[in-house]
């Protein structure tokens, strides 16, 4: 790479550090790049997409398992020097760097500016390529991942040399939270995905229908990478705690039906994780525990379709992080009829026992939320840079803390709602006076409970309605407390329905047996 | 319910030039300023925006030294009379507490002396505290709380009557029929003007009254979906109209 300064190269940490030679371009990767070149002028998409996942993948696990690509001026010739091949080329290279190796200051700093060289030839309008969706999605994914991660690296102050903190303070625009936050929102407003998918619902429009691909010799490109930045916007704004906001920007997409955000794993179990989090922060725990479980369903049933696939491990730790908040969420709202038969034994397997012990509220319990909420949640960032004056500190867990300390002053406020809720589940009504005495408090707190239990399991949804979230309910009747039957009606409707559809797949497949 | 039942009044020209501001550019150092005056504004109107404060918040958040203790104040204190809405844990999320903490020091270093650093620090505080006794319900030491804070309340016009909105809202999803003590303790209102209070709302809220065996009084409110079992469940067994059209096929 050009410009590398005597104290901070491009040399990778790694064994083959003392060999790594920029300018050394082995054949598979010339021909990687040329035949990569060609397919993206030839807007072949299944080819593109098979080079991105597959080849890539294979020549860096023998060439380069612990070094960078050849940097781009090497393999430039090759590519006519095409200016947007090198971009997309560099955004390949420094994915590949954060993989594998850990990249220094200058490299963050680097991979930033290719970033808005990138996300500026695409807002022009200029660019007439196809990509595959996973390409796409995987450079919002990756964009906002590196902010994270500079955040991180940004906010561990205490080992910082000199050199690195006058490089910070001379690239103060480099992963700049404004800077960041304005090209996700520049890539939904130059898109006009908002309108498009509006105007999709009246008919007007083809998008989801098409997977995004433009069929009439267009690009797919700036519609797709708006799209997936309202998926960016939302993990961005959870990273900074304001949950109302991300839930905002993901509005436009509608999580109850398939889309372009499903048509790629990751961005689908990004978007419904991130989804199902904002919602539990927002005590909207009907709503949370209702999307994990169906894309907990739907990674038990599709895994195995991605076993060699490079996303794979994140697919696994991200079904594990949401079983862990799904234990949550439902020792906050034990709404256990919500979750399907195969997502509750696994639950029970992974977390039945310390479901018990949290709905205890007792010193342990708070323990078994903290660890919980700890491993599950997302890596919170403090957005603003210090002032570099102040003795060096690391500030890196401050935003962690904050969301944790929060989270587990709401888990204190619900604390007596456990003891009411065993009690309600035997009782069909009981006075004020018996259950006050039976929960050794006096009437006038038992009123508070109750009332506490009320408010908490009620929530505020998007446009202001009340949403109950009650697993058990009840009303007062003057001193009187009536228990609801909690037992859900039966969805007669439903079962139905999916008796018909299921009659009429065993009909055509009969029907297809007597042609032959 | 909620939110229908505190400010509403109608929108001046400047907070819909704010509005589009925060919808149109949000993530824009620029227009911080404004958006201070837009919480001066909402105090004095008595309305309210949470997603223009929450924009600011963020502002703050990204820009620390910009931050005005006095404003955060004013939106938190708008923000509680909000509820049931979670506006104010939303808010909390975004103030990172090394903020909080190192305004005090800051105010000390400065010169200003020790008591107005100490009054800041203590005002948050005293929001969380009357917070934390609205989230549990406990309106007798909210209101005792509440009457010694005046000095930090009052700055906010309308807060009593939202918060008695709030209270009126808890009430009335957990209650049929609330005993008389009960809703005097929970909106801090007694006597004679109590019973002003509970006739303007026998008029137009449709609330009844009657005695219990006591000879107490009985306040009676409209059966809504969660008070009352029945109401809900007549919703429940509904089948959204997408999902009908997946078998349409097959029916025909």
């Amino acid at each position: 790479m050009t410009g590398a300064a005597p104290y901070d190269s491009d040399q990778p940490h790694g064994d083959s550090a003392s060999s790594y030679d920029p300018n050394y371009v082995p054949d598979s990767v010339k021909s990687f790049v040329v035949h990569m070149y060609r397919h993206i002028r030839e807007k072949n998409v299944y080819e593109i997409h098979q080079m991105y996942e597959t080849s890539f993948q294979s020549i860096s696990d023998r060439f380069f398992k612990d070094a960078p690509w050849p940097s781009v001026d090497a393999v430039a010739t090759y590519v006519d020097n095409d200016h947007v091949f090198c971009l997309l080329y560099r955004e390949m290279w420094f994915r590949h760097l954060y993989a594998r190796l850990s990249p220094t200051l200058k490299q963050r700093i680097d991979s930033w500016d290719n970033y808005c060289n990138l996300f500026q030839v695409v807002l022009h309008g200029v660019v007439n390529m196809q990509l595959p969706n996973q390409w796409l999605w995987d450079m919002v994914d990756e964009f906002v991942y590196q902010f994270q991660s500079f955040c991180q690296y940004r906010a561990k102050m205490k080992n910082k040399t000199e050199q690195e903190i006058a490089l910070l303070r001379q690239y103060d625009q480099a992963w700049n939270v404004y800077g960041v936050l304005n090209y996700l929102q520049a890539l939904v407003e130059k898109s006009s995905i908002i309108q498009i998918l509006e105007q999709e619902k009246e008919g007007l429009e083809q998008f989801t229908a098409t997977d995004g691909y433009d069929y009439s010799g267009g690009s797919n490109v700036l519609k797709v990478l708006g799209y997936f930045s309202m998926v960016g916007l939302l993990r961005v704004h959870c990273l900074l705690g304001d949950y109302h906001t991300g839930l905002k920007c993901i509005l436009p997409i509608d999580i109850s039906q398939q889309g372009v955000y499903t048509s790629v794993i990751g961005s689908h179990i990004t978007t419904i994780y991130h989804y199902g989090f904002a919602n539990l922060m927002l005590r909207r725990y009907t709503e949370a525990i209702r999307e994990f479980n169906k894309i907990l369903i739907y990674i038990f049933k599709t895994k195995q379709y991605h076993q060699k696939s490079p996303q794979y491990e994140q697919i696994l730790k991200k079904n594990e992080q949401m079983y862990a908040l799904l234990a949550v969420t439902l020792s906050l709202c034990p709404q256990l009829k919500l979750v399907e038969e195969t997502v509750n034994s696994q639950l029970r397997e992974k977390y039945g026992e310390k479901m018990l012990r949290m709905q205890r509220y007792d010193d342990e319990a708070f323990a078994l939320y903290d660890e919980l909420f700890s491993y599950a949640c997302p890596k919170f960032i403090t957005p603003s840079a210090s002032s570099y004056e102040e003795p060096l500190v690391n500030y890196n867990q401050d935003a962690y803390r904050l969301q944790l300390k929060l989270f587990l002053y709401e888990v204190k406020q619900q604390q007596l709602l456990s003891g009411i809720r065993t009690f309600l589940n035997v009782y069909s009504t009981i006075s004020i006076a018996k259950l006050a005495s039976y929960m050794e408090v006096d009437e006038d707190t038992l009123r508070t409970i109750l009332m506490t239990y009320k408010h908490k399991m009620h929530s505020v949804d998007s446009d202001g309605k009340i949403i109950s979230n009650m697993d058990t309910n009840f009303y007062i009747d003057d001193d009187m407390v009536h228990v609801v039957e909690s037992k859900a009606p039966k969805k007669y409707g439903d079962y139905f329905m999916r008796q018909i559809v299921k009659l009429e797949g065993i009909t055509s497949d009969i029907d297809r047996v007597k042609l032959e | 319910m909620g939110r229908e039942m505190t400010n509403q009044k109608p929108q001046s020209e400047m907070s819909y030039t704010v509005q589009q501001l925060v919808s149109v550019n949000p993530y824009n150092p620029d227009i911080l300023p404004d958006l201070e005056n837009y919480v001066n504004e909402q105090v004095s109107s008595q309305t309210y925006s949470s997603n223009a404060n929450l924009c600011l918040l963020r502002l703050y958040q990204f820009e620390p030294e910009r931050m005005s203790t006095q404003i955060v104040a004013r939106i938190l204190i708008k923000a509680l009379m909000a509820m049931p809405a979670p506006d104010f844990s939303l808010c909390l999320f975004l103030i990172p507490e090394r903020v909080m903490r190192t305004e005090w020091v800051l105010v000390l270093w400065k010169g200003w002396g020790m008591t107005i650093g100490m009054q800041m620090e203590d005002q948050f505080k005293t929001l969380i505290v009357l917070s934390h006794y609205l989230e549990t319900a406990r309106f007798r030491q909210f209101w005792d709380e509440a009457a010694k804070s005046r000095h930090i309340l009052e700055v906010v016009p309308g807060f009593e009557q939202a918060i008695q909105a709030y209270a009126i809202h808890v009430l009335s999803i957990a209650y049929q029929k609330v005993p008389r003590s009960v809703l005097a303790e929970a909106i801090n209102i007694e006597g004679l003007v109590l019973d002003k209070f509970i006739e303007h709302h026998i008029t137009n809220s449709g609330w009844a009254i009657e005695k219990n065996q006591n000879k107490g009084q009985l306040i009676i409110f409209p059966h809504n979906e969660f008070n009352d079992p029945e109401l809900k469940k007549s919703a429940a067994d509904g089948i959204p109209l997408e999902n009908i059209t997946r078998i349409l096929p097959i029916l025909g």
